[in-house]
């Protein structure tokens, strides 16, 4: 049973406060949807929590994870840039993060066939369109097991069915004892908790 | 070891698939040491005795050419962020940036050496001296490189600040390298001495660029 909290958590980017005095709190099979303005800070909770952005006020804890792994190496990130290199062909792109990441190589074809990306595999990543992009973005996360799930906006540029793929995703990822913390605008298409940022801070 | 492995065969395959990597440093190589006797004028007892000079100078520019991609490439398309999520140390991973930097665009300038030692009328000595020193030399010009690879994306500046970190920090390598190669031809002092300063610098650098390195990326996080 994982149990990610947060309390008193502030960040200041470039001299300016981006939001203080965040609290939350997620345990295994939950989704915590951040909402808020543009602006907000949706996007740098979510990297604060990841380990890519430092606090600079409270803390972050997570409770029944591996005790020798910070949290950003239990967690997926998911952010606006796909992390694509143009050149390689689709199964290389997730290759390469399986084989960096420590997933299972064996379950590659299933993760690119369970997105759609199937038939794509040998294609080089420079003409798959935006929604492919995040498709092949959203394979690494069903390719390596991990139990946390940073989302930044999961659902911009799929379609409907990815949206449905993704909701689909989500709700497996859940029932394996996970958890999901995702910045969106939109309707996720699962049962999700909200914590708003901005605006009433 | 898998991380190190898969990373190490994604960027050499990035730098050949491109050709950014290698074959553009060799051509430059190429062009700066075909110029020269353009400039100094065809006469060959002094080509030769500025040889080993030329042909450090040329390697040290075009292994430049590519270090500023090095690390920008993966920050801006978001590559940096996932590695480090990884389990793998960060210095570990910006090490195996450098050994993949190495291997696609220093080490064909080591193999382009003898053919280009010939152009300047160096003797197979020569020749020999020149592309051994560089073999020992060009490790510590990535490993100093990869710290101002890693300021360059750490300070948002671009890849016009980089030369200018880097090049002074690379006088040592440079003056060792070309005083082994001129004590193997010429003398009077040994080929032993400076060639053993020449490794150890590249020694140091290969141990203190990384955790630089790996330093100011964590700065940069801030």
């Amino acid at each position: 049973m994982l149990r990610l909290s947060a309390s008193g958590l502030g960040c200041v980017r470039g001299s300016r406060t981006i939001f203080d005095d965040i609290n939350l709190e997620l345990s295994s099979g939950e989704v915590l949807a951040l909402v808020g303005p543009n602006g907000s800070g949706k996007s740098s909770l979510l990297r604060l929590v990841a380990g890519l952005l430092r606090e600079s006020a409270g803390r972050i804890e997570l409770g029944g994870g591996a005790p020798d792994q910070t949290i950003g190496e239990q967690a997926h990130y998911l952010g606006h840039l796909d992390a694509l290199k143009p050149s390689l062909t689709v199964a290389e792109n997730l290759a390469f993060w399986v084989h960096y990441l420590g997933g299972n190589v064996a379950s590659l074809p299933a993760a690119l066939a369970g997105l759609g990306l199937g038939s794509l595999a040998e294609l080089p990543a420079a003409y798959l369109s935006a929604g492919q992009r995040r498709r092949l973005s959203l394979a690494r996360l069903v390719a390596v097991p991990r139990p946390i799930w940073l989302l930044d906006e999961p659902t911009s540029a799929l379609d409907a069915a990815g949206q449905e793929q993704l909701a689909g995703l989500m709700r497996q990822h859940l029932s394996g004892g996970g958890l999901i913390l995702a910045a969106t605008h939109g309707p996720l298409g699962i049962e999700a908790r909200e914590l708003k940022l901005g605006g009433t801070a | 070891m898998t991380a190190f492995l898969a990373l190490l065969q994604r960027d050499t395959r990035l730098a050949i698939r491109i050709g950014g990597g290698a074959l553009m440093g060799v051509l430059f190589f190429l062009i700066v040491v075909t110029l020269v006797p353009f400039a100094v004028g065809p006469d060959l007892a002094q080509l030769r005795r500025i040889g080993p000079a030329i042909l450090w100078v040329g390697a040290l520019l075009a292994s430049l050419l590519t270090l500023d991609r090095l690390l920008a490439a993966d920050h801006e398309d978001g590559s940096l962020d996932l590695l480090l999520m990884g389990t793998t140390p960060l210095e570990l991973v910006v090490l195996t940036k450098a050994a993949a930097h190495w291997i696609t665009s220093c080490l064909p300038l080591v193999i382009a050496t003898p053919l280009l030692g010939l152009f300047l009328n160096l003797e197979p000595l020569a020749i020999g001296a020149v592309a051994l020193t560089l073999l020992a030399g060009t490790p510590a010009l990535t490993c100093i490189g990869l710290i101002g690879a890693a300021l360059s994306v750490a300070l948002r500046r671009g890849g016009l600040l980089l030369p200018l970190l880097v090049l002074p920090l690379t006088v040592p390598v440079l003056i060792f390298g070309v005083a082994a190669s001129n004590a193997a031809i010429a003398g009077p002092t040994s080929f032993g001495a400076p060639f053993m300063i020449l490794c150890a610098l590249s020694l140091g650098s290969l141990v203190l660029g990384p955790f630089a390195a790996a330093a100011a990326l964590r700065h940069g996080l801030e």
